[in-house]
């Protein structure tokens, strides 16, 4: 018998505050959680912006000591796992521990804490062979990112796999999709999985600086990720984190849970062309497509919404919607796409399991989020790209999609929770 | 064969009636051996790769010795417009891929689109590459940070390049779980071939041996501060005070059987006929670690049962309660000496994730030329542990079936089953080492502008 992955819980910390309920009201809304860096000075900067997440010590459930020992992207790890964990309202322990696990995503792990413990070990720079009479003893965590894995499965009593997922900006949504094979497979029932990052950190700005990856609009924060536009330049740096609670449908359905969609099918590919370059023709997206729907078992014609990856660089854009032609063919004009990216940024291992969570709850809510800071289409982009605005629509199956540095590619599909007896 | 997990349902990764995967090509950088006929002579020889880190005054630090590769010159071996965008990470896994491919002989080209993938582990990244570079952004300015730092650095960076060089155009996975990462990608292999992958490059390669790095590693509290290279790793010993880091690792070829036999190839070193990874209890929680139930799983995923198993290649963390864990585990796995456990890494430190894709190598040797390479160094095995260690010279031994295990930093573990190949007995060895070869890459392209 076949074994179907239910999402039962979703626990959001995005840029636009704490929980799900202020992530989904943002993406209705069609506002954006773009600004000026809060977190250090940016003024050295080609990009100057990032949608960070505002949550205070006292407002979130942290305690000093994971404030102090743990790294923010763990941080918001933490925070988003408690709430998809009271979301489902899954008893962990009382369920064999061996048959739950972990699978988080992230692209650059414990950056903001390694740069900062960099700084008090060279004296800012100054020392090429650090001093090692400051060392953290918390420096090993952010040395190895599996520590949020670690982390997560401590916090849940997982004893089954644990790891951390790392393909870049495909972290968010590998890592569900390698959640969603250990349920398949029959290893687990359970999976606490999803995506965090907190790379608002000098370093990790002044990289996509280097390449001119990131939007120079610095004097309009608000309406500088605009995919799909033609006056687009790049994408806005972001923070956040996504958990979920998956469980095997039946598991789920035993306990009389909340099933918020189940995910059919999922796919990765590596373009094999270059690390931070994209054919224009999209085919390696186009085949992770096919081959999450072929997982799925469902005909392109399924698919009533595709949440776009739609990053706002030039090439990204152009890439992701010859993909859809690709792979959706004439249905490709049909169907609503749309980015998030336009209100929450990019927060690179992480934006792919909050756009899991978005799909959740757009199938969920019956509506699509809109693309932001969509005014003037790009003639090259030239699908309907929901701008400005939500749009009500039933939803029984939605693709959502992620690219990123290394070439990697990679699809997920979503539908409602099936009624009766799957074969 | 169908397994099932002690709770009874099925344990997968394949489908049940599916030949295990077998290992076809293997590429070795290690730091008593580039290639792996050179790295397995010094293995069986006891010659050892720990030394101080040279290049900067080491011995300053509380923990000074790693494992070095030695004597590997990137600018003769790889293209030479592949050295200012990669770490010295990225340059010893794309010559271990390199060599993995000349050995199996596979030609990605000639197999259906989209079914060659990669699957690593790496879990500190381009760290010397980022250590430049952050320090370029803190004493000169955003202006001086490289445009190859946002792919120099981050976990994805070997599987994205092993992807582009060899054209594998298939799934691409990176897991990072500590050192037992290094062992996932072999599960993670045996997914993809599942899911209907004809081939996979499989395993892991580290390196962070720079001042930050080496601080880095002494940060987890598990170094050694012993200085005498020949006394600092001693895993399963009374003197055992912390482990070794080190750099390398090892890349191998994965294909499916029927892929492997299709194409004729020349050489199956063995199958990975088992893999399952755990995590340990919460403290407190008064439930045993995960080391064992991992091993259980992943043998009866193999079909295997303990008493089946010829060597075990032991995790061997050298702090005494993470000794006295493992030899727990394997006494209620196999009994009191009830099995030959071994540590080649006593000659190479722990390599974090490129440190179980060499003992994998090591078991795939081991079968094929029956002799398992002792742990080095070790001269006072603790009595209450009961392992029969393998020490000294190299033990004869006919050996079918091997236990690989290892262990992550936080509470990962991961284990392996690698048995003899089925049918005709393999052929016998061909001479491997470092070579040259032409620049077969695509030329330069502009950088200026990235996806993400």
């Amino acid at each position: 018998m076949s074994r179907t992955v239910a999402i039962t819980g979703i626990g959001v910390m995005a840029p636009s505050g704490v929980g799900r309920k202020a992530f989904w009201d943002l993406l209705i809304s069609g506002r954006t959680a773009t600004r000026t860096i809060t977190s250090f000075d940016p003024a050295r900067f080609r990009s100057r912006m990032a949608a960070e997440v505002d949550f205070t010590a006292e407002q979130s459930t942290l305690t000093p000591r994971e404030l102090r020992r743990l790294d923010r992207a763990a941080q918001l790890a933490v925070l988003s796992t408690r709430e998809c964990l009271e979301d489902s309202g899954i008893e962990l322990d009382t369920l064999d521990p061996g048959r739950i696990g972990v699978s988080v995503g992230t692209a650059v792990g414990g950056t903001t804490s390694l740069e900062r413990e960099y700084l008090v070990l060279s004296d800012s720079g100054r020392l090429w062979e650090v001093d090692g009479s400051y060392l953290s003893p918390h420096l090993y965590d952010a040395f190895v990112p599996s520590s949020f894995a670690a982390e997560i499965a401590m916090m849940t009593g997982a004893e089954g796999p644990a790891a951390v997922v790392s393909t870049g900006c495909t972290s968010g949504i590998d890592a569900v999709g390698h959640a969603r094979d250990l349920i398949v497979e029959g290893t687990v029932d359970v999976m606490i999985a999803g995506g965090t990052d907190a790379p608002v950190s000098p370093i990790a700005v002044a990289c996509f600086d280097a390449i001119k990856a990131t939007s120079p609009r610095n004097d309009d924060p608000e309406h500088a990720s605009r995919p799909f536009d033609r006056t687009r330049d790049g994408f806005v740096i972001a923070e956040g984190a996504a958990m979920l609670v998956l469980e095997e449908l039946e598991h789920a359905r035993a306990r009389g849970a909340h099933v918020y969609a189940v995910i059919d099918g999922h796919a990765s590919r590596c373009n094999a062309f270059h690390m931070t370059g994209l054919k224009p023709d999209g085919r390696e997206m186009a085949d992770a497509i096919t081959s999450a729907l072929d997982e799925a078992r469902l005909a392109p014609e399924a698919v009533d919404y595709v949440n776009a990856h739609g990053s706002g660089t030039k090439q990204n854009d152009r890439h992701e919607t010859a993909a859809f032609k690709l792979a959706l063919g004439e249905h490709a004009y049909r169907t609503p796409v749309s980015s998030i990216k336009s209100m929450v940024g990019h927060s690179l291992g992480a934006i792919g399991s909050i756009e899991i969570a978005a799909c959740a709850l757009a199938i969920e809510f019956g509506a699509v989020p809109p693309t932001a800071n969509l005014h003037e289409a790009d003639p090259e982009c030239d699908l309907d790209y929901v701008p400005l605005e939500a749009r009500p629509r039933d939803l029984g199956t939605v693709l959502t999609v992620g690219s990123g540095f290394g070439g990697f590619q990679s699809a997920l599909v979503l539908s409602r929770e099936p009624r009766g007896v799957r074969v | 064969m169908t397994a099932t997990s002690v709770t009874g349902a099925p344990v997968t990764g394949l489908s049940a009636g599916t030949a295990p995967p077998v290992v076809t090509g293997i590429g070795v950088v290690a730091p008593n051996g580039l290639g792996v006929q050179e790295w397995w002579d010094a293995t069986l020889r006891g010659e050892s790769g720990i030394r101080l880190v040279p290049g900067y005054d080491a011995a300053r630090y509380p923990s000074p010795l790693a494992g070095v590769v030695t004597g590997f010159d990137a600018a003769a071996m790889l293209p030479g417009r592949l050295l200012p965008q990669t770490d010295r990470v990225t340059r010893l896994a794309l010559v271990a891929a390199q060599w993995a491919f000349e050995d199996s002989g596979a030609d990605p080209a000639a197999l259906p689109e989209y079914t060659t993938g990669v699957a690593t582990s790496n879990a500190t990244g381009g760290f010397e590459f980022t250590h430049r570079e952050v320090r370029k952004l803190w004493t000169e300015g955003p202006g001086r940070v490289s445009v190859y730092e946002s792919f120099a650095w981050f976990y994805a960076v070997n599987t994205g390049q092993i992807s582009i060089r060899h054209g594998l155009r298939g799934p691409g996975s990176v897991l990072v779980a500590d050192q037992a990462g290094g062992l996932d990608t072999f599960g993670q292999a045996r997914r993809m071939l599942g899911k209907g992958a004809a081939l996979v490059v499989s395993g892991g390669v580290e390196s962070a041996l720079d001042p930050w790095g080496l601080l880095s590693h002494h940060s987890g509290g598990r170094l050694s501060g012993v200085r005498d290279p020949a006394r600092a790793y001693l895993p399963f010993d009374e003197a055992a005070a912390g482990h070794v880091p080190g750099e390398g690792g090892a890349l191998l070829v994965v294909e499916s059987a029927s892929a492997a036999a299709e194409r004729g190839a020349r050489q199956v070193y063995g199958q990975l006929a088992g893999h399952a990874s755990t995590f340990d209890p919460p403290p407190g929680s008064g439930r045993p670690p995960g080391l064992a139930r991992a091993a259980r799983l992943a043998l009866a995923q193999a079909g295997v049962a303990p008493a089946d198993v010829d060597v075990v290649f032991a995790d061997a963390a050298a702090r005494p309660a993470l000794d006295d864990a493992e030899a727990a585990a394997l006494e209620e796995l196999f009994g009191p000496y009830g099995v030959p456990v071994t540590a080649p890494k006593t000659l190479t430190g722990r390599l974090t994730a490129g440190g179980p894709p060499l003992d994998v190598v090591a078991a795939l040797l081991t079968l094929r030329h029956g002799l398992i390479p002792p742990t080095a160094h070790v001269e006072r095995p603790v009595p209450r542990h009961r392992l029969d260690l393998v020490r000294g010279e190299p033990r004869p031994a006919r050996v079918r079936t091997a236990l690989v295990l290892a262990r992550g930093h936080g509470g990962f573990n991961s284990a392996l089953v690698v048995t003899a190949p089925s049918g005709a007995p393999a052929a016998p060895d061909a001479d491997r080492g470092p070579r040259t070869e032409p620049d077969a890459d695509r030329g330069p392209r502009t950088e200026e502008e990235g996806i993400a």
